[in-house]
């Protein structure tokens, strides 16, 4: 019994779920109702867990590429950006088209944006596994620059799109479940399954501990890592087209602003090391619900707005130093001194008696 | 009604224009009786204006309605666009003041650190005139003027509507607030001039209020959250048209008609909200103007005849229900 117990506080993913767990506990303290789920007049799932799971999947799609850029000892921070450029360009060319509400318009304008969304993440790749350039820097570039191609497609304005499919992708429900739900699903599955079912996983790890060892040992370093910033800034782009669609506008300025430093939070919550090398995608799952729900708790439980930033910050510090191996070892030393303590007191009272 | 404004606008416009130039046929004399106050003509008159950027819409039609007014008055408009940096616009003024212009209008990016470069203007005698944002300067007799909206009027003008509406309500009204990006002076102003105004009502009651950062993504999400926190909810005041065009998405998604069963005032006027307006779906729209270049001009031509200006001088801002808004809706410019 006390080996499982054992077993489960040493497990990885432990403490972040722990954190989840206490979050969702405070919500359901402030609002009795919060886990009720219930189905509405149209058949749709309503309720406060369905707002986080549909808020939530942007980040997720996105930090699932960064889990992956980041096991090769990368980075990428121009996926706030590439969701910008790929909102603004379907945006542009809903709005430019005489049909804005046929079915063929809207994909065209979905498959142009994501192509186009393709074509930044491997020039992302070339910087970084091309021309060795470091990926802070590379990804930086296209950071900076990608807000300002937005603003030069928008011209500077908020397009509103009104186009029944469009909308859909953002707000729309399948079976009763939120599309960007399900496309966050089907998204965590397929990168789970290609990445751990085959040996690739594997690759993308041997990349991340030793580059030059990986090299020698014959994996293709370099067409890995073109091909992780290409599905990052591919997956980047499905997340700005279902953030644009949910706000049914393109806005270059605001669309996936800091979304890149909630992505790498959520991969560093869940567990991954930034120095690369072993990745775990189930908690990049649990580190972005937890980004999510902390939001979520921010409104629901009415912490004034000047208190947020600081809220959001204790609970990330919170997660981080539970995790943190150093932080493990004092609480064991800590616990282990107790029981000492706790023996020798024992003792001394049995003496004391003798 | 908005279409008349203009038009009288124009029309006064056009008529200071021919009084100026009928002084200016007679010279000289005028110009030493007005105590040195340089009273040039209008078409040799140069201003320079150096802008913030073009970081959002309001801003582009700031901008636009700018030139178009310095085109119509026919003043020489020296422009400048500092990409929201504040050292580019530091570098324009002082461009501006080796030109030798004969004004200079400028946003500030941010309100420290003008004091050097505005001690420069001057010493040089070049008049500098503030739009749309101030300068925390201590030294009042650094710019002629501060012209530009009263965000706390505009919060008010809110409350004061919402008090209007509920003035019979014999239970509680239960408001939510959308706020603006927290610390940004509108954010801090409209609040208060909205909770100044429902004051003196003990039944309206602000249940919640946070903040959406002023964009749409930012109301829907905060809008989700209270449909499912809060029991009951009657009003939300957004702080600008976007969130309240965010929160409009979350009520409908909840199953509820916004503008009926959650009635919606906004601040700004822009072009989607105005939209939302007429069709019913926001109640009420405070209006938050970036077309103060008439007023600008207006400002310069008085200067230049000698006249004294305000130290203060407020935007002039209206107010839309859903009728105004049709009518003001086809030539709504951003």
């Amino acid at each position: 019994m006390k080996n499982v117990l054992n077993r489960a506080v040493g497990h990885r993913l432990f403490w972040p779920l722990v954190m989840l767990a206490a979050l969702l506990l405070i919500n359901v303290i402030a609002v009795p109702g919060f886990l009720s789920i219930t189905v509405n007049s149209e058949g749709h799932l309503f309720g406060s867990i369905i707002d986080i799971l549909r808020n939530g999947a942007p980040t997720l799609i996105i930090a699932v590429g960064m889990t992956l850029v980041i096991a090769t000892r990368g980075i990428d921070l121009s996926v706030g950006s590439v969701c910008a450029i790929a909102g603004a360009v379907a945006s542009s060319m809903i709005l430019a088209s005489p049909t804005p509400n046929n079915v063929g318009t809207v994909t065209g304008a979905l498959l142009t944006a994501l192509v186009l969304s393709l074509g930044l993440g491997l020039a992302n790749g070339l910087l970084v596994a091309g021309l060795g350039i470091q990926p802070i820097i590379s990804t930086l570039i296209l950071m900076t620059a990608g807000r300002g191609i937005a603003m030069l497609i928008t011209e500077g304005q908020i397009i509103t799109v009104n186009s029944v499919p469009f909308a859909f992708l953002g707000s729309g429900f399948i079976l009763g479940v939120p599309v960007a739900t399900v496309a966050g699903v089907l998204i965590f599955a397929l990168a789970a399954l290609l990445t751990r079912r085959t040996a690739m996983g594997l690759l993308i790890e041997a990349v991340g501990i030793n580059p030059e060892a990986s090299r020698q040992a014959g994996v293709r370093a370099r067409g890995l890592k073109f091909s992780v910033y290409a599905l990052c800034a591919l997956l980047a782009g499905i997340a700005g087209l279902i953030l644009t669609s949910n706000q049914t506008a393109a806005d270059a300025n605001n669309t996936g602003l800091f979304i890149e430093l909630d992505a790498i939070l959520a991969v560093v919550i869940g567990g991954t090391s930034l120095a690369g090398g072993r990745y775990s995608l189930a908690g990049t799952l649990v580190g972005a619900l937890i980004i999510q729900t902390l939001v979520t708790t921010v409104y629901t439980v009415g912490i004034p707005p000047i208190a947020t930033m600081v809220f959001k910050a204790a609970v990330v510090t919170a997660v981080c130093l539970l995790q943190s191996p150093t932080t493990a070892a004092a609480l064991e030393r800590w616990r282990s001194r107790l029981a000492t303590r706790h023996l020798q007191g024992v003792a001394a009272k049995a003496g004391a008696a003798r | 009604m908005r279409k008349t404004i203009v038009a009288f606008a124009a029309s006064a416009l056009m008529l200071a224009l021919t009084a100026c130039s009928g002084g200016a046929a007679t010279p000289a004399a005028t110009g030493g009786a007005s105590g040195g106050a340089p009273n040039k003509a209008l078409d040799k008159l140069v201003v320079g204006f150096a802008q913030v950027g073009a970081e959002s819409g309001w801003r582009t039609a700031n901008t636009k309605d700018i030139q178009d007014s310095f085109k119509t008055a026919g003043i020489q408009l020296k422009f400048s666009d500092a990409q929201q940096k504040q050292e580019n616009q530091i570098k324009a003024i002082r461009s501006y003041i080796q030109q030798g212009v004969d004004y200079i209008a400028f946003s500030p990016v941010v309100q420290t650190g003008w004091d050097a470069v505005l001690n420069e203007a001057k010493a040089a005698g070049i008049p500098v005139i503030l739009t749309d944002r101030a300068v925390d300067s201590q030294d009042k007799t650094l710019y002629k003027t501060f012209l530009g909206s009263d965000f706390v009027a505009e919060g008010k003008k809110a409350g004061d509507w919402v008090t209007a509406q509920y003035k019979d309500a014999t239970s509680t009204v239960n408001i939510v607030q959308l706020e603006g990006t927290t610390g940004s002076a509108p954010a801090i102003d409209r609040s208060s001039g909205f909770a100044d105004a429902i004051k003196g009502n003990p039944n309206l009651k602000v249940v919640a209020s946070q903040t959406g950062d002023f964009t749409r993504a930012g109301g829907k999400q905060v809008m989700e959250a209270f449909l499912k926190s809060q029991p009951k909810i009657d009003m939300v005041f957004a702080q600008n048209d976007d969130m309240g065009l965010g929160a409009i998405e979350a009520i409908e998604a909840a199953g509820k008609v916004p503008g009926k069963d959650i009635k919606i005032v906004t601040v700004d006027a822009v072009k989607d909200g105005m939209q939302a307006l007429s069709d019913g779906k926001i109640n009420f729209i405070v209006e938050c103007s970036p077309l103060l270049g008439n007023q600008l001009i207006d400002v310069v031509k008085k200067l230049n005849a000698g006249t004294p200006v305000e130290q203060r001088i407020v935007t002039e801002e209206t107010t839309f229900t859903a009728e105004q808004a049709k009518a003001a809706l086809p030539n709504r410019k951003y």
